[in-house]
């Protein structure tokens, strides 16, 4: 008894920990007053304002592009390039995880400034320059999701498909892609949310008048940030809490399950 | 015959690779060895041993092994008693510590600021239980707080998913043939989470290890990582044969520590999900 | 499967259908500071000319040296300061102002541009934004008022911990030049290793190095005093009025931020048409609301309350302004130096 409310005090206090600087962001989102240290009452201000301004739109519809496309072509890619990887020889794997390892290991600083400078020699800078930049740094996070699950997928009963006479397209949708398919769904969610998250590469690959969220908030952070950028961020945040918690235990999820 | 035609899938991927991961990469290793005016040189790699560079190195790889250790203290027992928790879906877990980073980075940073901050909640909330002040902003301490703060999932996630690989029946068995509770710990548990424990050491050391914008929003300015010289040589000093030098003598690093880990386990790593 | 399949290849199709767009030739791309105009401006530009405004925001002027120099956008206009437009017009970025086609420059007052000729000396680049001066903002309740007229305030043991320093490199510096008696300017090494020891000896006793989150410290009380624009400064005393501001009598720096257009600009026309817009009445007074620094629109400045006109932080007086040197570009060397200098600071214990 003893033992199971430590545990539970121990997991309130990480959760706590871990909740606590967004319990305050949605707070802010309410607080009428533009200074971020006194309260001045409930106010839902802020939303308002935010729909009536157009850089703000701009710059979440923006995000919400870039994130999804980018999220999106990298899981196909991702997906199709682990299948490649898995059926190399030793050496080929390891040469191509080496290289899918830099994005990880680079810093963000390097990895935008590095992009910028070959993507200036050869067009100009807009939102498909992020977007390909996006693309990049995502695409590691859909292979090292989709791999391990390949690496556990059974390949015999696949080979016994094909022995039975399959075509090796219908093999692949009736035994492999459903044992990767939760890889690909955590690979591509991954990559919403480093995509959602990142600044730095976004900042340097930018083309001009061009803005996520992530690089309104940077330059505002120095001058006071804009109250409604707390709302927009609150916003996103119900959305995701949304979308995951649908995933979760939506009807697809319960079939899932069950399997 | 087969296997060269799945092979191929990867087609696609290996030009995007070539184009977008390994070109940049020759790029800034182009930088790293010319001057300014273009001619071959050593010296923005040597320049990783004048004191002040030195200095913030070592004090980037201080910070972030304490804050690896911390993760790797905080998240394992975390890991064991969310996996006793038998919960129904796995991805319901890692959905929660996946979920604050919806919030952007840089906001959630600034939260912590103001929470800690002299006059802040946190500091209130302990006057008027009239403890001590925690005056932590602004010193290294803060910055590791913060860093654990942003990496703790990286940790807990594959640590949690070892262990949710572990067959009970492996468990049950070791139990039948008299193990004790810290015998099947040490001998079974521990071992089996391995992989997902170096994946998670890897994926809180490297960010660490390069992070800028902790130290530049909760140093106070007074907390100098190598980081933050990379980010000042890019984005201050418009010397970018500098920050290219000294990246990529950061790159030898993550890379040599990367390999350290793996030799150490071989096995393969566990993923995040 | 294949539904999946089919719902990705639609969402490409559309995606693909997005990267058809190129700008329309009637743009107009911006460079300013963070949070540096009023939004609602551009919206009213736009709405006005009929021209599509691409605006760039960046923190630092070094920082907008490095956007600008890496050459991978073509902007029309920039505001940035004084020492780095200098900057730039030495290295020849900058192209001469048709100041005919800019009617409403003649709202602003002669003595900036008067003021612009330590960077600009014919007056044929720049046109001047908003200006100020760097002092220090202290909270009555926790400083003696009667010794914040000087720089020595800020090495006064007494307030250990309550300082917050600029955390930027020409300023910083020019605290310590200026307490030493020296051109905020100079290029002498024994100089400038003097300034560092101050600064070093300093550091212990540092808060935060912070730039414009200072007035935020300031007004939650969180420190004695800063160094901080005298905007900033106008600014934080709105909100919390045990604050106050005062410039050192050993004098400071004055900056003025303005605009140019720099070589890269491929719509000339459409930048004098904004600069001209910005000029007007009615569109300076936007911005001056919401910046809050001290405008050289005169336009502007008259319909202001008698008390605003004459706060001496937000309009620094003319003696105040006439003790302060302006910041100028140094040589690459002497550049390195203070990088260096800087980094040692940052890294020292």
């Amino acid at each position: 008894m003893v033992r199971k409310s430590a545990e539970r005090i121990y997991l309130f206090l990480i959760f706590l920990f871990l909740y606590l600087p967004i319990g305050v962001l949605i707070v802010l989102s309410f607080n009428n007053s533009k200074s971020k240290v006194h309260w001045g009452g409930f106010t839902l201000n802020w939303y308002k304002r935010l729909f009536s301004s157009s850089s703000i739109m701009e710059a979440f519809y923006t995000t919400i592009w870039i994130t999804l496309a980018s999220a999106l072509i990298a899981t196909l890619l991702g997906t199709f390039a682990a299948l490649g990887i898995d059926a190399m020889k030793k050496r080929g794997q390891a040469i191509m995880l080496g290289a899918t390892n830099i994005p990880l290991l680079n810093a963000d600083i390097v990895t935008g400034i590095s992009m910028m400078l070959l993507f200036v020699r050869f067009t100009r800078l807009g939102m498909n320059t992020v977007l390909i930049a996006h693309i990049t740094f995502n695409i590691p996070y859909v292979i090292l999701n989709v791999l391990p699950k390949l690496k556990q997928s059974s390949r015999t009963t696949y080979e016994a498909a094909l022995d039975l006479g399959a075509t090796p397209l219908y093999a692949f949708y009736k035994i492999i892609w459903p044992q990767i398919l939760p890889g690909v769904l955590s690979g591509f969610l991954m990559s919403m949310t480093m995509s959602l998250d990142d600044f730095s590469v976004t900042y340097f690959t930018k083309g001009a008048g061009i803005n996520t969220l992530s690089t309104m908030i940077y330059t505002e952070m120095r001058k006071g940030i804009r109250p409604e950028m707390y709302a927009l961020s609150t916003i996103l945040f119900l959305i995701a809490l949304l979308l995951l918690l649908f995933l979760n235990f939506g009807p697809s999820a319960r079939k899932e399950l069950h399997h | 015959m087969r296997n060269l035609k799945r092979q191929l899938l990867a087609g696609p991927y290996l030009l995007w690779m070539t184009g977008f991961i390994l070109l940049p990469v020759a790029v800034i290793l182009y930088y790293a060895f010319t001057t300014t005016s273009g001619s071959f040189t050593f010296l923005n790699i040597s320049s990783i041993t004048f004191s002040v560079h030195l200095k913030a190195l070592i004090l980037s790889l201080k910070l972030a092994l304490i804050c690896t250790v911390i993760c790797l203290v905080l998240s394992y027992p975390l890991a064991m008693i969310l996996n006793g928790m038998k919960t129904k879906s796995q991805g319901f877990i890692v959905f929660v510590f996946i979920l604050p980073m919806w919030m952007n980075f840089m906001l959630r940073i600034l939260a912590w600021k103001m929470l800690l901050s002299n006059n802040g909640v946190i500091n209130s909330l302990l006057g008027t239980l009239g403890l001590p002040k925690l005056d932590i902003l602004n010193t290294p301490a803060a910055v590791v707080f913060c860093m654990v703060y942003d990496f703790l999932p990286f940790m807990i996630l594959p640590i949690y998913n070892a262990m949710a690989r572990i067959q009970t029946d492996t468990i049950e068995a070791a139990r039948d043939l008299g193990a004790g509770t810290i015998t099947i710990f040490f001998k079974i548990i521990v071992p089996l989470t391995m992989s997902g424990v170096v994946s998670g050491i890897i994926m809180v050391f490297v960010p660490a290890l390069t992070s800028f914008a902790v130290s530049d929003l909760l140093g106070g300015g007074k907390v100098l990582l190598i980081g933050n010289v990379i980010e000042q040589a890019f984005m201050q000093e418009y010397n970018w044969n500098l920050g290219s030098g000294l990246s990529f003598v950061l790159m030898i690093f993550v890379i040599a520590s990367m390999a350290l880990m793996n030799s150490w386990e071989d096995e393969g790593r566990t993923g995040v999900w | 499967m294949k539904k999946t399949l089919l719902l990705l290849f639609a969402i490409l199709a559309v995606f693909c259908a997005g990267c058809g767009k190129k700008d329309s030739p009637n743009t107009l791309t911006v460079l300013n500071y963070g949070k540096y105009m009023e939004p609602k401006v551009l919206d009213m530009f736009e709405e006005e000319t009929g021209i599509k405004v691409e605006y760039e925001e960046y923190i630092t002027p070094e920082n907008m040296y490095t956007k600008y120099k890496a050459g991978a956008i073509d902007y029309d206009l920039v505001c940035t300061s004084d020492y780095m437009i200098e900057k730039l017009i030495q290295e020849g970025e900058v192209l001469e102002m048709d100041y005919n086609k800019i009617p409403f420059t003649e709202n602003l007052e002669q003595t900036y541009f008067d003021f612009s000729k330590s960077f600009d000396p014919e007056n044929k680049y720049t046109l001047p934004y908003f200006f100020g001066t760097v002092g220090i903002l202290y909270n009555k309740d926790m400083v003696d008022a009667t010794k914040v007229d000087s720089w020595d305030i800020l090495w006064d043991k007494e307030y250990s911990d309550k300082i917050i320093m600029a955390d930027s490199v020409r300023d910083s510096f020019m605290v310590a030049l200026k307490r030493l008696g020296y051109s905020l300017n100079t290029s002498e090494e024994e100089k400038l290793r003097e300034a560092q020891k101050l600064l070093i000896e300093q550091k212990p006793m540092v808060y935060s190095y912070l730039v414009d989150e200072a007035q935020d410290e300031m007004i939650a009380e969180n420190a004695a005093m800063a160094v901080v624009y005298s905007g900033e400064a106008g600014y934080a005393l709105e909100y919390n009025d045990k604050l106050a501001f005062s410039v050192p009598k050993e004098g400071s720096n004055m900056w003025i931020d303005s605009w140019f257009i720099p070589k890269s600009a491929k719509h000339t026309e459409n930048a004098e048409k904004f600069l001209n817009f910005l000029c007007r009445k009615d569109i300076a007074m936007l911005n001056f609301d919401y910046v809050y620094y001290a405008t050289p629109n005169i336009q502007v400045k008259e319909a202001l309350d008698q008390e605003l006109q004459e706060n001496p932080t937000i309009f620094p007086p003319k003696e105040t302004l006439d003790n302060c040197e302006v910041l100028k570009p140094l040589d690459d060397e002497t550049t390195m130096k203070y990088n260096l200098y800087w980094k040692e600071i940052k890294s020292a214990d």
